[in-house]
């Protein structure tokens, strides 16, 4: 199987790539993780990942900078199906806009827009940064597993804005921070995580492993 | 629900960790990689390397040991320490660091605090603040550069809301009068800090005891607290400081 994680200068992927690594070698999967930036590999690849850090436009801008990787993606994951996980600004991505310095459009794959957020209690620090727990909206194959509720295990977010999706069914799980907060969202071949699970130590170990042999 | 992390900070000075009381008198205590591995599996929330490397040449040290960390421990790491320009926090987050903070040059060169968060995003930018009680007044402190070795005369609070309005992300805030005693933060000085800004505040300088932690959430509002000592010389263990947190009712991680 090979995976693309998509390198476009968002910051460092080795961690990312190695939590792959060990979440395929914990499945005895046999996985070629490749941090790229050819859309000639994205092509090429069976699963698609997209990270980001940083603000959406920043990322969105980063992206189109590598010729031809926005259509590689578009083709890849919209229109030949094939799996994708999107982490944090790489999950911003898949909504129609972005309204962080300005209006920036995403890939469009998901009704919404990312906007930021606003806790209901003002002395609520932001970022929203460090270990939250996971509230699910609808079961989904990403989660298989994995322990949620307020007594389950945590995942670590560190964002200001987050994607409000104006269809229900593409919610998968929601954070607690002074209000509800997307933390996963999914549609068809698609899922996008807030919080990072590469570096999400027990939780994102196995929700990489649910993704790596996930079937849309 | 947002948990309070606790963070152990590893001092490392020429690639070997070492723990410094009141910021002199270094002593060695082990491999970088070694102790983050042993964190990561003990359940640490987060992890810092300060780099206290005094030699330039021998600095790049710092990106191999950061390197082999991130390629061990799937954690947030932030590392600091002789960070200067925007390439020298890109060269960082290149090799693996999550968070870089930022000390002396946030206070020589604001406009990096600026480019550095508008290049890498404010989640990245931590600043670290260390400061000193006054003579003149119990409720002003000043900030320090260089280790704690150059005064400034710069007011603690004002600093902290310019660098959080240029575009730290968070705040390191360091309490030079209880650095290395044992005595427990000051926790004037974290509420006074955590309350004049949006962003999050970590707590750290002077953990002496458990209890010490508890205060530093509760009477100091810090979101974090980070501890050297107690954790690295096995005083406690970090599940240890856990289970006494959420017993005194600050909610924390304890995940299997």
């Amino acid at each position: 199987m090979k995976v693309a994680i998509i390198d476009y200068g968002s910051g460092n992927l080795r961690s990312a790539s190695k939590a792959f690594e060990r979440a395929a070698g914990e499945l005895g999967l046999t996985a070629e993780i490749n941090v790229t930036s050819r859309p000639e590999d994205v092509t090429a690849a069976d699963r698609i990942v997209l990270p980001g850090v940083g603000a959406f436009a920043d990322c969105q801008s980063g992206l189109n900078a590598v010729d031809g990787m926005w259509q590689a993606l578009e083709q890849a994951v919209h229109a030949d199906g094939k799996p994708f996980l999107g982490i944090c600004v790489g999950m911003q991505l898949m909504a129609e806009r972005g309204l962080e310095f300005g209006v920036t459009p995403g890939f469009g794959w998901l009704a919404g827009d990312v906007v930021a957020i606003k806790p209901d209690d003002p002395s609520l620090k932001i970022p929203h940064m460090g270990w939250n727990t996971l509230n699910p909206k609808r079961p989904h194959d990403v989660l298989d597993g994995i322990v949620t509720g307020d007594d389950g295990l945590h995942a670590y977010f560190v964002h200001s804005f987050h994607l409000q999706v104006e269809r229900a069914e593409d919610l998968v799980a929601e954070t607690r921070y002074g209000g509800d907060i997307t933390a996963i969202v999914a549609r068809d071949n698609m899922i996008g995580t807030q919080f990072h699970p590469e570096k999400s130590q027990t939780l994102g170990l196995h929700l990489i492993a649910n993704f790596l042999r996930w079937t849309p | 629900m947002l948990k309070s992390r606790i963070i152990p900070c590893l001092d490392v000075k020429d690639g070997r960790v070492v723990k410094g009381v009141n910021f002199v008198n270094l002593r060695d205590a082990g491999d970088p990689v070694e102790s983050a591995k042993a964190y990561d599996a003990a359940g640490a929330d987060e992890l810092c390397f300060l780099d206290i490397t005094a030699s330039h040449e021998d600095r790049d040290i710092i990106f191999d040991v950061v390197s082999r960390t991130a390629e061990q421990c799937f954690m947030p790491l932030t590392v600091g320490g002789g960070v200067r320009t925007v390439d020298d926090i890109r060269k960082l987050l290149l090799a693996g660091a999550d968070k870089v903070s930022i000390n002396t040059a946030a206070v020589n060169d604001r406009a990096l605090v600026r480019a550095a968060s508008e290049k890498f995003g404010a989640q990245c930018i931590v600043v670290a603040i260390d400061a000193k009680r006054t003579s003149e007044s119990r409720d002003k402190w000043k900030i320090f550069t260089h280790g704690g070795r150059k005064e400034t005369g710069i007011d603690a609070i004002e600093f902290a809301k310019e660098v959080t309005a240029l575009g730290a992300g968070e705040l390191l805030l360091t309490s030079m009068d209880r650095d290395g005693t044992g005595d427990g933060f000051d926790l004037k000085l974290t509420r006074a800090i955590s309350d004049a800004v949006p962003v999050p505040v970590i707590a750290s300088g002077g953990v002496g005891s458990l209890d010490h932690l508890v205060a530093g959430v509760i009477e100091g509002g810090a979101s974090a607290v980070l501890a050297a000592s107690i954790f690295h010389f096995g005083t406690y263990s970090i599940s240890e400081a856990k289970q006494y947190m959420a017993r005194a009712g600050v909610p924390v991680r304890i995940d299997p």
